[in-house]
């Protein structure tokens, strides 16, 4: 009952927010003396005018691929490095793959994103000719691997010690017990945490402009740049982000309910 | 002490430190077939540890154990392929609540190929039934009493059909009502002939059932007996002084 009324008052909320943005930019509109324009104008210009809204569409494409592919990535990616961890941990073995787990954890954890997608763009592919999505998507699916990684080895240092050791009692071999014990439960505590990854990443990716990639934001400052007006196309381009997380929350909500249902 | 079957496990010098705290100090012992073994002692002697040495979920630091003539520490030998033969029911039972009574039952018989989808079926069947538990099959273990999900988890083990069960203070996590459920299947186990080695700290029961009770203190074994020689008879102060205050 509670969960349902907190999906509900999230929608109220997000609509509510959808009004406010709506209400600011009518009311904010600039009332500059000389050539002063109506809302409706100012939206023909910013969207309607030489097909600008297709800079938005291009750009909320490239966004949502790079996030998708990126977030895959980082999935089979991190689910490596947690396995290596995990193992390291409770066999105390891989001594040096974890050493290289943790090194590269370190440096991906330390250091801002956006460099890591210029040293991949501007260092590591600078003499090969590649497009920008996949390079986009090497450089944050190399990222989030890291932070997934600590994820789900959270999500499987959660379930009880108990659990593992009634397995490996009833002589199940390491792996048939992660598998068939231990990943199951870890899920529950893995997917909320995942869910936050993926929108972080979402949001994330809005630094692909600097390389050259129209991405939503890119798209948006494009349209700035032509129609020298902000208000807009920003705004735009935040509700656009805004309502993108707002429904991949709801349906992640939707899968922890089945989820814990099980 | 009655002499039973053959040997079947075989402790030598049994030693564990965790760091520089020694828990075992050396345990010398023999298990002998369908014996049932009590281990009492004070909380933190190192009863629970030596139960769990004995299928290596604690690795000794030193020493030998023999299984079946098998020296289970040596790294060389698969201890899976030895825990299949070796069952174990824990304080918190540790069901899996990710399937249902009925596949946890069949988890490892059907996983370790030990038996077909088929067999493990009707062994899960027939247990159930002998615990009175049938139309639990699919129901979640976290739907159960604790002494439900107690039973369960030995007759989990029981499908295995190993050669010894280790008990690691099985009632002690139980509601008072339900620790007679428990008490009894376990006292239909040995009566069965099953090999049974319990940490228990249920006096009454370990002096029905058990062939022998032994006192682990401060990492030794510091006196086993018969269960009336060790209730009526205690040789060593500190179990006298232990009895005193459980009795």
């Amino acid at each position: 009952m509670s969960f349902e009324y907190s999906r509900k008052s999230a929608l109220r909320l997000f609509l509510f927010v959808l009004a406010v943005f709506l209400c600011i930019s009518i009311v904010a509109t600039p009332a500059a003396a000389a050539e002063e324009q109506t809302f409706t104008e100012k939206f023909y210009q910013n969207f309607i005018e030489d097909d600008r809204y297709k800079y938005l569409v291009t750009g909320l494409q490239n966004t949502l691929i790079i996030t998708v592919f990126s977030l895959i990535m980082g999935l089979v990616l991190g689910a490596l490095i947690a396995i290596v961890r995990t193992v390291h941990d409770m066999k105390g073995k891989l001594k040096l793959l974890n050493l290289v787990a943790r090194g590269y954890l370190t440096v991906i954890r330390g250091t801002p994103v956006l460099i890591q997608l210029l040293i991949i763009y501007f260092v590591i592919f600078a003499s090969v000719d590649i497009a920008l999505v996949p390079v986009a998507i090497v450089a944050f699916g190399l990222n989030s691997a890291a932070y997934i990684a600590e994820i789900i080895r959270a999500g499987i240092n959660a379930v009880p010690k108990g659990q593992f050791e009634a397995g490996s009692s009833l002589g199940l071999p390491f792996a048939i017990t992660m598998i068939t014990i231990i990943l199951p439960q870890a899920i529950k505590n893995i997917l909320p945490a995942l869910c936050n990854e993926g929108i972080v990443l979402l949001k994330e990716t809005s630094v692909s402009g600097y390389i050259g990639l129209i991405d939503l934001t890119k798209g948006g400052d494009i349209i700035r740049s032509q129609t020298y007006e902000a208000f807009m196309p920003y705004i735009a381009v935040a509700l656009i982000y805004l309502t993108v997380v707002v429904v991949l929350t709801h349906f992640v909500k939707k899968l922890e309910v089945k989820l814990n249902a099980s | 002490m009655p002499a039973k079957g053959e040997v079947l496990i075989q402790v030598k010098n049994l030693q564990k430190a965790f760091g520089d705290h020694e828990v075992l100090k050396g345990i010398n012992t023999e298990i002998r077939e369908g014996e049932v073994v009590a281990i009492v002692g004070p909380s933190g002697c190192g009863k629970s540890t030596f139960l769990r040495s004995l299928n290596l979920l604690e690795v000794p630091t030193g020493g030998q154990i023999l299984f079946e003539g098998v020296d289970i520490t040596d790294k060389s030998v698969n201890i899976n392929k030895m825990r299949e033969k070796i069952g174990m029911v824990f304080q918190q039972f540790n069901l899996f609540p990710n399937m249902t009574v009925k596949d946890n039952i069949m988890l490892a018989p059907t996983r370790l190929k030990v038996m077909s989808k088929e067999e493990a079926s009707k062994k899960a069947d027939e247990l159930l039934k002998r615990i009175g538990l049938s139309e639990k099959a699919d129901a979640r273990p976290q739907q159960l009493s604790g002494g439900q999900q107690q039973r369960i988890a030995i007759v989990r083990s029981l499908a295995m059909n190993p050669d010894v069960m280790l008990f690691d203070e099985p009632t002690s996590a139980l509601d008072p009502e339900m620790v007679g459920e428990v008490l009894s299947l376990m006292k239909d186990l040995a009566e069965s002939g099953m090999t049974m080695i319990i940490v228990t700290h249920e006096m009454g029961f370990a002096r029905e059932v058990a062939d022998r009770v032994m006192f682990i203190n401060d990492g030794v074994i510091q006196e086993e007996n018969t269960p009336q020689e060790f209730f009526t008879n205690p040789q060593h102060p500190r179990l006298k002084e232990f009895l005193s205050k459980v009795l």
